[in-house]
């Protein structure tokens, strides 16, 4: 597949693993922002690429594993009414509530479709008149454009039956999040290549000269990200703490303005709760009142109910970085894809079943050929 | 945040701007695409499509960009050794 | 149900059943009366065989001949009945088939139990035993008997389908986890991920255009090349649900073996890895219906990749990896980049992701 298989070639891998070697003389942390990036780098192996010097932590780019408990229990609870057909991306149906996933309440009876795209829904909406449509619409600024369109051509062509249960949630304050916070030992970050693809780096800027910290935006095959890691530690070798953009295929410095365009009609800023890691202003986006009846929470007056983690998770502290999945006393043991104690270990690219689908325990042996 | 694949543009609907929709061709498998946020992009350009909407375009001449780098340092590395290990 | 291409072209014969009377499949067609009497007598007994009336019992009673035998049991839920390339008829038939060859045996009797749903329409049943019928003369097989149940609406999916099958066992020695050693090439019959993606591709709320069908196919004739050419076979299974890493982690863990993938050996079609590429699936765990691997004696390696590629149907058999001297019982893969990770086992399905 072009531009694809391209930045898989190990050749070029070994390059940039062998200049990086070269250019690291202490010791560097990074963090990785995009579940999507761990999910490539514990798949592809690119850690193992690295430096022993140069660690890589995985943030909380899993809009999945963010998403707030109490949010998690109102789309169980509104997937579970009679009449509804609840629509959402794969990535959320085994996401543990209190007590119960959306798989759950599809065994129970419940009308759960998994869809692809947000039209998608709204073209179920469209067949089915007599039926409330319901999307799970969860994403950083990556799925904002799709969701926006979603909502305005609902609201086009007169769809009513369809809602969006919001969840989404903005990078930028995260990463602020956890560069103020007293504990932070990241020195360094790849920026999301996609959210960057829509909302361009201008918003990076203020971050990496306030507090001095390099950002690269990075793609997500194996070479975007030895390369982003090579850049990165180049600059905090240097001394130097700018945004710098090696993913430029993709990512322009003003981003996609059509797509910011329609989200800002569409959404505002809000603030929001990511589970884990508590409310940060400003940091998610809720519909415009404009669009307001096009709000599930409010159509279908769901009641929040407190709802407690398990006090062993610690996907907090996976979340920011703070700690490794395998540092958590219940990774592999209480905790695992099929018995999940939160989010992290539940989401395909939460850094703990990240960790467990691909690296349970060290390997025996890490050099083996296979003759031909 | 996320999955997005590269595809290449091989028929377009013009209309209604926001409605602008394509099919795309992923190495064979093809899947007809919303381009309202691409209204630059033209058959045979490739797109990132996530979610079923084209977020940009792919630049061909910054595709090459991470294997002229490697290039570069490449060079580099080869000059530092000719003139002698510091 | 599911809703499918209501085609009314049945391969050129008309469903025995008069669909006029009888459009869809009633309670009664399961009651043992007049009706169900009808359905098998009219439909599945031309289908399936034409024994003598009176050779019509409750039970087959059959000659199968000397040696070891093998027998096995599946049942097929697959959702929709129809899927390119395939249908739930055929995949009974051949999965069966392919369980036994995996035993080194060759499929001789099968039976088949349906269960019913009160309202499948006629036709869809008839078109189900003709692509049975079919299925069953290319792995050379014969349907000896059967059963039919009809479940009230809303209580089965359409159709169940249960087969079990018996055959001699050719191999001349036991063709199982435990008899895989240290240095053992591990090869694949062909390319992976065709039966999952070609189901994806239908799918509700997921679908795009592609060529990719189900690999649905009988693989007997493949393995019976490699026995009878002598090769040293120490284990064979087939490759369905949970796809090539599934199957090799059962095996690691049964055989307490250590297997080691080299992923860019392991053949995936393009249009198959750019659909898992869209939908974020990873080809290794993808189900397929028409391949096996076979785990054979270091030095068979050669001939026996060479008497698999003359089978039409397994062409492209490759290499892909070897077991290792050190038991650990797990199985490792080399990624394209040359790193190295431990393959899981997948829990639950896989579902398409956008992160």
């Amino acid at each position: 597949m072009k531009y694809l298989d391209e930045y898989r070639d190990s050749e070029a891998a070994a390059g940039y693993a062998r200049a990086l070697a070269r250019i690291t003389t202490r010791p560097w942390t990074l963090m990785e922002v995009c579940g999507g990036q761990t999910h490539s780098i514990v798949k592809f192996g690119v850690d193992e690429l690295l430096p022993e010097a140069v660690t890589l932590v995985h943030g909380p780019g899993c809009p999945v594993c963010v998403t707030p408990l109490e949010l998690i229990e109102k789309a169980l609870e509104i997937a579970s009414r009679p009449g509804v057909i609840f629509c959402s991306f794969g990535d959320m149906l085994r996401v543990p509530g209190h007590a119960k996933d959306l798989l759950t309440v599809k065994a129970e009876g419940g009308d759960v479709r998994i869809v692809y795209s947000p039209l998608d829904a709204v073209a179920i909406a469209r067949q089915h008149p007599d039926r409330q449509v319901v999307f799970f619409a969860v994403g950083f600024e990556t799925t904002a454009p799709a969701n926006a369109m979603a909502v305005f051509q609902a609201d086009a062509q007169g769809i009513d039956n369809f809602s969006l249960l919001v969840s989404h949630v903005l990078v930028p304050p995260a990463m602020e999040a956890i560069l103020s916070s007293s504990l932070n030992r990241v020195q360094g970050f790849l920026a999301a290549g996609h959210v960057c693809t829509v909302m361009g780096y201008t918003e990076y800027e203020p971050i990496a000269s306030k507090y001095n910290v390099p950002i690269v935006v990075t793609g997500f095959e194996p070479l975007d990200l030895l390369q982003g890691v090579y850049l990165c530690v180049k600059q905090l070798e240097e001394g130097r703490a700018v945004v710098e953009n090696p993913y430029a295929r993709a990512v322009r410095r003003e981003g996609n303005r059509p797509a910011q365009d329609l989200v800002r009609q569409v959404f505002r800023v809000v603030p929001r709760k990511w589970r884990g890691v508590g409310e940060i202003p400003r940091s998610g986006l809720g519909l415009q009142e404009r669009f307001g009846r096009f709000d599930a929470e409010a159509r279908f007056g769901v009641a929040a109910r407190a709802v407690e983690e398990p006090a062993e998770c610690i996907s907090g502290l996976v979340l920011q970085g703070l700690k490794k999945p395998h540092e958590c006393p219940a990774f592999a043991t209480r905790c695992t894809p099929e018995r999940p104690l939160g989010a992290t270990m539940v989401s395909s690219e939460g850094a703990c079943a990240a960790y467990y689908r691909y690296r349970r325990m060290k390997p025996v042996e890490l050099t083996h050929g296979v003759p031909a | 945040m996320c999955l997005a694949v590269p595809g290449r543009i091989i028929s377009i609907e013009d209309g209604d701007p926001l409605l602008r929709s394509g099919r795309v061709d992923f190495g064979g498998v093809v899947k007809r695409v919303n381009l309202a946020y691409v209204p630059e992009a033209r058959i045979d350009d490739y797109v990132l499509v996530h979610v079923g909407f084209a977020i940009s375009t792919v630049d061909e001449v910054e595709a090459r960009q991470v294997f002229r780098y490697l290039q570069q340092m490449g060079e580099l590395a080869e000059l530092e050794a000719s003139e002698g290990a510091p | 149900m599911a809703s499918r291409p209501d085609d009314s072209d049945v391969a050129g014969f008309q469903c025995p059943i008069p669909i006029a009377q009888y459009p869809r499949v009633l309670l009664a067609h399961g009651g043992g009366g007049q009706l169900m009497h009808q359905l098998i007598e009219k439909m599945f007994v031309p289908a399936f065989g034409n024994q003598p009336p009176e050779a019509r019992h409750d039970g087959a009673v059959f000659e199968i001949g000397p040696g070891r035998l093998a027998f096995t049991t599946d049942s097929f839920v697959v959702r929709p009945l129809f899927f390119p390339g395939s249908d739930i008829g055929a995949l009974a038939v051949n999965g069966t088939v392919n369980d036994l060859a995996m035993c080194g045996a060759r499929a001789r009797f099968l039976s088949v139990s349906f269960i019913l749903e009160e309202g499948l329409p006629m036709d869809t049943l008839w078109r189900i035993v003709q692509s049975m019928q079919r299925a069953a003369a290319g792995a050379h097989v014969e349907l000896i008997t059967g059963d039919t149940k009809v479940v009230d609406r809303g209580t089965g999916d359409g159709i169940f389908i249960n087969t079990a099958g018996m055959g001699v066992v050719a191999a001349p020695r036991p063709i199982s986890p435990a008899s895989i050693q240290a240095g053992d090439a591990v090869i694949v019959s062909g390319d992976l991920g065709r039966h999952g993606m070609a189901i994806m591709a239908v799918r509700e709320g997921l679908s795009f255009e592609s060529a990719i069908e189900s690999d649905c196919a009988p693989l007997v004739e493949a393995v019976m090349a490699l026995l009878d050419g002598g090769i040293e076979v120490h284990c064979l299974r087939d490759l369905t649900r949970g796809g090539l890493a599934s199957a090799l982690v059962e095996i690691a863990e049964a055989s307490r073996q250590s297997i080691a993938i080299d992923e860019a050996r392991v053949p995936v079609r393009e249009d198959v890895r750019a659909a898992c590429e869209i939908l974020g699936f990873d080809p290794l765990y993808v189900a397929n219906e028409g391949r096996f691997v076979a785990f054979v004696a270091q030095t068979d390696a050669e001939r026996a990749l060479d008497r698999m590629r003359r089978d039409p149907r397994c062409p492209a058999a490759c290499l892909i990896g070897r077991v290792r001297d050190i038991p650990t019982g797990l199985v490792t893969l080399t990624s394209r980049i040359g790193a190295t990770r431990i393959v899981e086992m997948m829990s639950g399905e896989q579902l398409p992701r956008i992160c």
